[in-house]
């Protein structure tokens, strides 16, 4: 079993994010849940969700403490603390920042690969809304899933003009980062 | 061929009568003359959803029952909801039956206003009818926001420091009225055919619509069950119960009254407002107070019946026009 | 079809094929995807009902209860202060012997204030003779709400189908929807014995004197305890149709042949299910889930203990100044059993405290302490506590 957990931001889509994810595994065959951490929090407010992603039933309600994998969806988060709690030893953090991963690690101590999903969404979709290239760019790093799954489960949200700008998004992001780049470990 | 006299003909016709005789109202008692009227009114194809109350209590003692029309009664303050469900089910089955919720002032004023206030913010098409009877009888006559000022209770006793309910009756038709809804309207179980007249209006729009009648209760305000008539019509003629009509929140009817009484012959009539009477200064100035509270109704309204009637108007001084021959 | 839905999504599809005609909600967290779920499938007309947005709980229960009564299949859901505020309605419902359906989206009860899960508020209406389903996954919330719909109108009682809030209702997974004609092969139309019709008309909810009133109570005590048929009937006859059951009455997984014994109720299952795979070393574990809380299912609950020298029971809410409510009610059940079965009582993932894997060891290693109190809260930092309050 895959356990991945998403930080971001209330507004962010984080849920969203964890939601697509689980879809795309689903559109796979693979067995997939996905879930928040629940909360009453605003905009703004740190917020967590959590995916497994398994090939036989996942039975199990309770949150994911050792995460495989990290997706952050804001920078600013890593300095907040906490956020790479139980990452099991050898785990990866994909941060959405305009930083590059060395100045990240100066300012952190964490190892992290980085994705500028701010300004990629904006330009693709006029606003920031970096999910749907984190999520890309985690699939390439990972190989997890191929991309079409992640472009199927998004057509079960999105039609025409903003599946189209989010599909071209997921393929400008996944040109972004090594291809398989967490496996080479 | 007959020389019956056409009141007799008009008794031996069948009449439809949704409460039939034999419940356990007390003699005199307004609210079930009241609802009697309303359901002749209001005809066979209803149902009523009947909040907790006396009229509740009195008419279906298990395994009795004194409803000829559907009735249902669930809790104090949810009449509102109830008839929104039964009104939301028969739009849903394609029904033209009409729903009818039936409560008392406590049930309307107080406890059940929230309900109400949904059911009329939504427009379910219901004809709402408020028994008034000024307090929680089916208690044991204890206040409610509808006891007029002053009246003495079982929780707002007269006595040495009290002169009675120290707060004015809540304006409820005003409060109706500012949902905009088609039809809203005061009655008083002793002008019937003025009754009648209302609810067969309100019965005629589609949406909701409320009543308010006046409904003397003997033991509650004191008098004998064999004057509740005379009472009730005292309180339209002194213009503490103004009968109005209301659509979409305006002022579209009131029934005139060409000779109006002093507020005194109204409250003399009745114990729950003997300390009034007493050599008391205090009890002087609350009197003043009420005919005071009637003098602003009869301005508001333009109530003062000085100008001449045309043919099928009802005033507040015709009595022979009321009674079921009239029907 | 199986497809991707978050719980409450398929909650609200599931409702919209047993086709309520009158559905009230009030919206309230955890509760609230279900409602707008429900007003999406109506906007984009996919459902045909009359969608009633009330101002409150109170008025969501009652309208239901109006509609059931006027001849309309109904529905409505809730949480917490949301099943507080309906709570006399709830009693009058099941009073009136009105067939509905609500979802209860299982949360805390304040205060202090908590939006997060346990299940003391369906708990804290136990007694109002409703029937209560638990449900441990979401494929077991969408077949559930389709047996409720036939239980209660077989047997004019109304079932609260009790989702854990957020664990269940906010968790995105893999669900089977039943297609329309399983639905209607299974559920026949709404027809209620008693429905308010002109051409009939009857007085339903009077007054009742003390001359008859314990008749009335032993009539419908009675008719919970026959309800236990129908519940296992429903289940049985919708797992012909959709080739899954919900668990019946309670469930038993694990080593139904184990000494030792954890009961619980709702989503918690899942998880020390998996448990038990995770901590391999714990030795045999019968796990038991109760399904169904009332009516209360002695018989199958003893057959589902027989055998156990040690009990454990988790739920989600207490009865403070005694303790746990369902091991109060379960050692009752087993009372004769009792001398030979070592019974602890244990509250758990209260106001939403996660409940890990490895609440199996702990729970494991506190129940075999023989001297230990008959019931905790199990997770309580006390370190959080003022020294008074410990």
């Amino acid at each position: 079993m895959l356990e991945i957990r998403i930080h971001g931001r209330g507004g962010q889509g984080n849920v969203a994010a964890a939601y697509l994810l689980a879809g795309a595994a689903f559109e796979t065959g693979r067995h997939a849940q996905a879930f928040p951490n629940f909360g009453a929090e605003r905009r703004g407010a740190p917020v967590v969700a959590f995916v497994r992603i398994a090939d036989a039933p996942i039975r199990r309600r309770c949150q994911v403490l050792h995460p495989d994998w990290l997706i952050v969806q804001d920078d600013a988060l890593l300095t907040a603390g906490g956020v790479s709690a139980g990452l099991k030893p050898g785990g990866r953090i994909l941060v959405n920042s305009a930083r590059s991963a060395e100045a990240l690690h100066e300012r952190t101590g964490l190892e992290t690969t980085v994705l500028a999903a701010d300004s990629l969404s904006k330009q693709f979709l006029g606003r920031p809304m970096p999910n749907t290239a984190l999520l890309s760019a985690f699939l390439t790093l990972t190989g997890l899933l191929p991309r079409e799954a992640l472009i199927k489960a998004l057509a079960q949200r999105f039609k025409g003009d903003l599946l189209e700008k989010n599909s071209q998004l997921i393929e400008e992001a996944a040109r972004q980062v090594p291809e398989g780049g967490w496996n080479d470990a | 061929m007959s020389e019956q006299p056409i009141a007799d003909l008009r008794r031996h016709q069948p009449r439809f009568s949704g409460l039939e005789s034999g419940h356990r109202a007390c003699t005199g008692c307004g609210e079930a003359l009241g609802a009697r009227l309303v359901t002749e009114a209001a005809g066979p194809d209803v149902l009523v959803a009947n909040a907790t109350g006396c009229l509740e209590v009195f008419t279906t003692a298990w395994p009795q029952s004194s409803w000829r029309v559907p009735w249902l009664h669930s809790l104090f303050e949810n009449a509102g909801a109830i008839a929104s469900g039964m009104e939301a089910a028969l739009k849903a089955q394609g029904r033209p039956t009409k729903v009818l919720a039936f409560a008392g002032d406590g049930g309307t004023f107080d406890i059940g206003f929230q309900a109400l206030s949904g059911m009329l913010e939504r427009d379910h098409n219901v004809l709402y009818v408020c028994y008034d009877n000024e307090a929680y009888m089916n208690t044991g006559i204890q206040r409610s926001s509808s006891t007029p000022h002053a009246a003495t209770t079982t929780t707002s006793p007269a006595g040495k420091a009290r002169m009675g309910k120290r707060h004015l009756k809540k304006d409820i038709v005003s409060i109706i009225a500012a949902h905009h809804v088609a039809y809203a309207a005061t009655a008083s179980v002793a002008y019937p055919s003025d009754l009648r007249k209302k609810v067969r209006r309100a019965m005629a729009v589609e949406g909701a619509t409320f009543l308010q009648v006046h409904s003397p209760c003997p033991l509650g305000w004191g008098h004998d069950g064999a004057v509740s008539i005379e009472v009730a019509r005292l309180a339209v003629q002194t213009g503490l119960f103004p009968l109005v009509e209301l659509e979409r929140g305006s002022l579209t009817g009131v029934m005139p009254i060409r000779e109006v009484r002093p507020v005194r012959d109204y409250l003399r009539a009745q114990k729950r407002f003997v300390h009034l009477f007493a050599d008391d200064p205090r009890a002087r100035e609350e009197l003043d107070h009420i005919q005071a509270l009637a003098d602003h109704n009869i301005e508001r309204y333009g109530l003062r019946g000085d100008r001449p009637d045309a043919l099928d108007s009802e005033g507040a001084d015709t009595v022979r026009r009321g009674g079921a021959r009239w029907a | 079809m199986r497809d991707m839905l978050e719980g409450s999504q398929a909650i609200a599809r599931a409702v919209a094929l047993c086709r309520p005609q009158v559905v009230a909600a009030y919206p309230i967290t955890p509760q609230t995807h279900i409602v707008e779920n429900l007003s999406k499938l109506v906007a984009d007309g996919k459902l045909t009902t009359e969608l009633v947005s009330v101002e409150s709980e109170f008025s969501a229960a009652s309208v239901a209860l109006g509609a059931a009564a006027a001849g309309s299949r109904a529905y409505t859901a809730s949480s917490s202060q949301g099943i507080m505020l309906m709570s006399e309605v709830l009693f009058n419902i099941a009073g009136l012997r009105i067939p509905l359906v609500l979802t209860c989206a299982n949360r805390a009860i304040g205060a202090p204030l908590s939006i997060w899960n346990d299940q003391q508020d369906s708990m804290a209406v136990r007694d109002a003779g409703w029937i209560q389903l638990y449900c441990a996954d979401n494929q077991e919330a969408v077949d559930t709400t389709i047996q409720a719909y036939r239980i209660a109108e077989r047997c004019e009682i109304p079932v609260m189908v009790c989702v854990d809030g957020f664990v269940l209702t906010h968790t995105m997974e893999a669900i089977d929807l039943p297609t329309q004609e399983q639905v209607d092969g299974f559920l026949p139309p709404y027809r209620f014995n008693r429905a308010l019709d002109p051409r009939r008309p009857i007085s339903i909810g009077t007054l009742v004197a003390p001359e008859y009133f314990s008749e009335v109570r032993h009539a419908n005590h009675k008719a919970l305890e026959r309800a236990i048929d129908e519940i296992e009937a429903a289940d049985r006859d919708w797992a012909e149709v959709s080739g899954r059951s919900s668990g019946g009455l309670v469930e038993v997984l694990g080593d139904p042949e184990a000494r030792i014994g954890i009961l619980t109720l709702g989503s918690a299952t899942g998880t020390l299910l998996e448990a038990l795979d995770e901590y391999p070393d714990l030795g045999p574990v019968r796990l038991i889930r109760l399904r169904c809380f009332r009516p209360f299912p002695f018989e199958a609950l003893r057959r589902a203990c027989a055998g156990l020298e040690q009990l454990a029971i988790l739920e989600r809410a207490l009865s403070p100044g005694l303790g746990g409510i369902v091991g109060t009610e379960v050692r009752a059940a087993l009372a004769d059993l009792e001398g030979t079965l070592h019974i602890r009582d244990y509250a758990v993932g209260l106001g939403g405290r996660d409940i890990p894997l490895s609440t199996l060891p702990r729970v494991l290693e506190a129940l075999a302490v023989p001297e230990s109190e008959r019931f905790r809260i199990l997770d309580v930092n006390l370190e959080q506590l003022p020294e008074e309050d410990r």
